[in-house]
């Protein structure tokens, strides 16, 4: 029984933990462009890595 | 490289594709079709940047527009480049500047690669969907201003409208996907947690049940408390404006499940139905959030201010400033250069005036003004530079005071959607359901009475029906938006179907504005002449001479020399040894003609000779008079056009006796056309494409703005539609009445769930297993339903 209880935080900590990482990916706007990534990576040399905003 | 031998055949220009009709500009082997191009190909070599043209063919934007030195002097004022710029610190500037031109990988790696050619330049991010770059420089070592020039010089000027004063951008609103991400996580798990019990968890570990049951309550909170906000809010709006609408049902419908399964958990009577209540939940979200998906860079809500500059050139006394829009006053004189946009209505004071009025009135075909005559604001000048007497303020112009009618506003009561309506009544329905079985039991058994009245009131939410009319509407906006027919917002669907008039502008809608239909009268012409005419008209950008070039053809190579070019005259040079005369009747033969209603034409002489002129019309476009031919039969049809009545009789003729035409319409008379038939209580269906349409688009019930290129701007309208695609009008209304059968259909399949649910219910026997069984049987089904219906449909209608 304790297994199971143990199972149990650990499914829910790992949902949880995709949860926080779609809010995440949705605050920072990777849903606001969904065109220029895709060519972005196929682009040699972009060398320019620094912060989105 | 592929494209170095394709250039000795057609001698296309390597930056931008275009023909080259001046084969001299030549560097480094490449041929460019203008200087501009050559420019921007030497600034990129310089820099090493010319993978900008490995990446795609030809990436570049014509450059034959010259842009004058100043144009972004009024970014060095710093009250106009604070309202610009989005954050400004000690080192920093970050701004977002809006650049139509992007449109492939090319312009991307480029934009971005800005710190190249700038080395001030800390990061530039472009967003391709909206068409910004998102740029942060470092202001000590580089301007506003430069940077504008820079992005200029490389062929992508900036456009920076009044609209972008001092407004923050509108941020699209997430939480609607933060709550349907809450609201999927909890629905998952509470799931899980209860198969358990429904599969008949042993008894012996009752401690491991009530584990499940308690973690099932705690993760139903976020669900109750936050995920279906959304459906409180709309519920209280709509309730303080004295309205039921379908939100208020299923509130209460989410309360009922929610108390009811608290009660049966912590008496230890049942496990609840939370898994139900926050998968409708999630269902439901998931629904809205579908039918609100938009394209990011169509903007239904562009008024006057995103066609304006921001700041325009004022001339004093002695030296000329730059005055922001809002800071012009009576009786300032303005300078006007070509390309500009006049800002407000104006008395003409100096200089050669050729006003292009097509953002007005969709007419492509530019007006001479004389001096002293007044110029409304919106239009364009072409040509030379012009001075102006300001004699309105910006905001009190003749096409500003058109956008701020109070008529209107938005009436919410029309907005009401036939889905409120029928869940009224279906909650009524419920009530007595719930009332009588409650009766029922209260003398047979009243000790689950209570149980059998919340039974029915879960089992009997209009869920069913939201989730039917969201998806429904989401399957249709999304095949609409395939066919390039964008809606403004879900209720326009309705508001489509329910239309029996429909009414169209001509010019730039029913016709197209360019590739004019060119018939010359006079003496013949002979091919050589033909094209000789065709290639002095090459050498100039008015709207008539590319018609007429299209229509003659063009000499290769470029053998015209002493070009000139008379704005609001006509045009002048020598091709082959000949002197050919093009432009207006009082240019070529000295004198006005007598007759004058033949529209558009342009006169031709040869070494001073007179031959004839040509006479331009607007093009049909293709499949229109097809279509209006159908639509005769089901429709009634208006067509109101700010033009002369020449093209009476055909449209008589294509539209049948019972079609009402008006010609010579004033902006404010296309409006008062529209109110008019609404008062005999027709819907509506204004098609328009100028700013001249845009208060008929508006008062109109459904105002669709054509446009041949959805990047363009268009008036503020209901709906969008690619003019290429116009011709599907008729499947895009039956496909929307269509909308309405599918959402009834689908909700009476889900009825029959619900009875089934009910008869189970009202004699307390609706067990959590088989309401976790229908709950989500029924919602897959009307999904499925919805969306498999609309595409079958569209399929038919060939959408």
């Amino acid at each position: 029984m304790s297994a199971i209880i143990i199972l149990l935080i650990t499914s829910i900590s790992v949902a949880a933990l995709f949860l926080v990482a779609f809010i995440w990916s949705v605050k920072s706007g990777q849903y606001d462009d969904e065109i220029s990534p895709p060519m972005r990576m196929l682009l040699d040399d972009t060398t320019n890595k620094s912060s989105h905003t | 490289m592929a494209f170095s031998t394709n250039t000795k055949t057609a001698l296309r220009c390597f930056h931008c594709g275009d023909t080259c009709i001046n084969t001299k500009i030549i560097v480094a082997e490449k041929n460019f079709c203008c200087e501009g191009c050559k420019m921007v190909y030497e600034i990129l070599n310089q820099t090493g940047m010319c993978s900008y043209y490995d990446l795609n063919n030809t990436p570049g934007a014509a450059q034959k527009h010259t842009f004058r030195p100043d144009k972004f002097s009024f970014l060095d004022d710093a009250a106009i480049a604070q309202s610009i710029i989005s954050f400004k610190d000690e080192h920093q500037i970050h701004v977002t500047f809006y650049l139509p031109q992007m449109h492939c990988s090319s312009c991307l790696w480029l934009i971005e690669n800005l710190h190249k050619l700038e080395p001030a330049v800390v990061s530039s991010h472009v967003n391709f969907e909206r068409k910004e770059a998102a740029i942060i420089f470092n202001y000590q070592y580089c301007s506003l201003r430069k940077v504008a020039e820079l992005l200029t010089r490389i062929g992508y000027e900036p456009c920076i409208s009044y609209s972008d004063m001092g407004k923050q951008k509108p941020r699209i609103n997430g939480s609607k996907i933060y709550r349907l991400g809450v609201a999927g996580f909890c629905f998952a798990n509470i799931m899980l947690l209860s198969f358990p019990e429904y599969l008949g968890i042993d008894s012996k570990e009752k401690s491991l049940m009530m584990l499940f049951r308690y973690v099932n309550v705690l993760l139903s909170l976020p669900v109750f408390f936050y995920s279906a906000g959304e459906f409180y809010k709309s519920a209280w709006q709509a309730i303080k404006q004295k309205f039921v609408n379908i939100d208020a049902p299923i509130v209460l419908a989410i309360w009922v499940t929610f108390f009811r399964s608290l009660y049966e958990i912590f008496t230890s009577t049942g496990g609840g139905y939370l898994d139900s209540m926050s998968g409708i939940v999630f269902f439901m979200l998931a629904g809205r959030v579908l039918q609100e998906k938009k394209k990011k860079k169509l903007s239904f809500e562009r008024d006057y201010t995103s066609y304006f500059p921001v700041a325009v050139t004022k001339v004093n006394e002695s030296d000329l400033t730059t005055v922001a829009l809002p800071d012009i006053q009576l009786g300032d004189t303005l300078k006007i250069y070509d390309q500009e946009l006049i800002p407000a209505d104006a008395i003409l004071t100096r200089g050669n005036a050729l006003i292009d009025y097509s953002f007005v009135t969709g007419e492509s075909v530019p007006v001479t003004k004389e001096m002293g005559e007044i110029i409304y604001a919106g239009g364009k000048q072409l040509g030379g530079t012009i001075e102006l007497l300001v004699i309105k303020e910006v905001a009190q112009g003749y096409l500003t005071s058109l956008w701020n009618k109070d008529a209107f506003k938005d009436d919410p009561i029309n907005d009401r959607s036939f889905v409120h309506a029928i869940s009224y009544w279906f909650t009524w329905a419920v009530f007595i359901i719930a009332f009588l079985a409650g009766l029922y039991w209260y003398f047979a058994n009243s000790a689950i009475m209570w149980n059998a009245v919340t039974a029915v009131l879960i089992v009997a939410c209009p869920c069913a029906l939201l989730l039917s009319n969201t998806f429904t509407n989401a399957s249709v906006l999304r095949i609409f938006s395939n066919n390039k027919f964008y809606l403004k917002n879900a209720s326009v669907i309705e508001k489509l179907a329910a239309a029996d008039t429909l009414v169209f502008d001509k010019t730039g809608t029913l016709t197209t504005r360019a590739y004019q239909t060119v018939v010359y009268e006079g003496k013949p012409l002979t091919s050589a002449i033909k094209q000789k005419i065709g290639t002095l008209a090459s050498q100039s950008s008015h709207p008539l001479s590319s018609a007429i070039e299209n229509w003659a053809g063009v000499l290769p190579g470029n053998p015209v020399i002493a070009f000139e070019q008379i704005p609001g005259s006509g045009i002048e040079g020598m091709v082959e040894d000949d002197l050919i005369t093009l432009g207006s009747s009082l240019f070529v033969r000295g004198k006005n003609d007598i007759n004058m209603n033949i529209g558009a034409a342009v006169y031709v002489a040869v070494e001073g000779v007179y031959l004839g002129y040509f006479k331009l019309k607007n093009q049909y476009r293709a499949s229109i008079p097809d279509m209006l031919k159908r639509l005769t039969a089901r429709f009634k049809l208006l067509v109101i056009s700010g033009d002369n009545d020449n093209e009476r009789s055909y449209l008589r003729q294509l539209l049948g006796p019972s079609a009402d035409l008006y010609f010579n319409q004033q902006p404010a008379d296309k409006l008062t056309v529209i109110e008019a038939i609404q008062k005999m209580g027709s819907k509506t269906v204004m098609l328009g494409d100028g700013l001249n349409d845009a208060g008929a688009l508006k008062q109109a019930h459904v105002g669709i703005a054509i446009t041949d290129d959805t990047n363009n701007f268009t008036p503020a309208s209901d709906a969008i539609l690619d003019a290429s695609k116009l011709a599907l009008l008729e499947q895009f209304i039956q496909l929307a009445k269509a909308n309405k059968v599918i959402v009834v259909t689908a909700f009476i399949i889900s009825i029959i769930y619900n009875l089934i649910g009910l008869s189970f219910a009202v004699q307390g026997l609706l067990s959590p297993m088989i309401a976790a069984i229908l709950m989500p049987i029924s919602s897959i089904s009307i999904l499925l339903i919805s969306f498999g219906f609309t595409n079958l449909i569209a399929k038919r209608l060939s959408l």
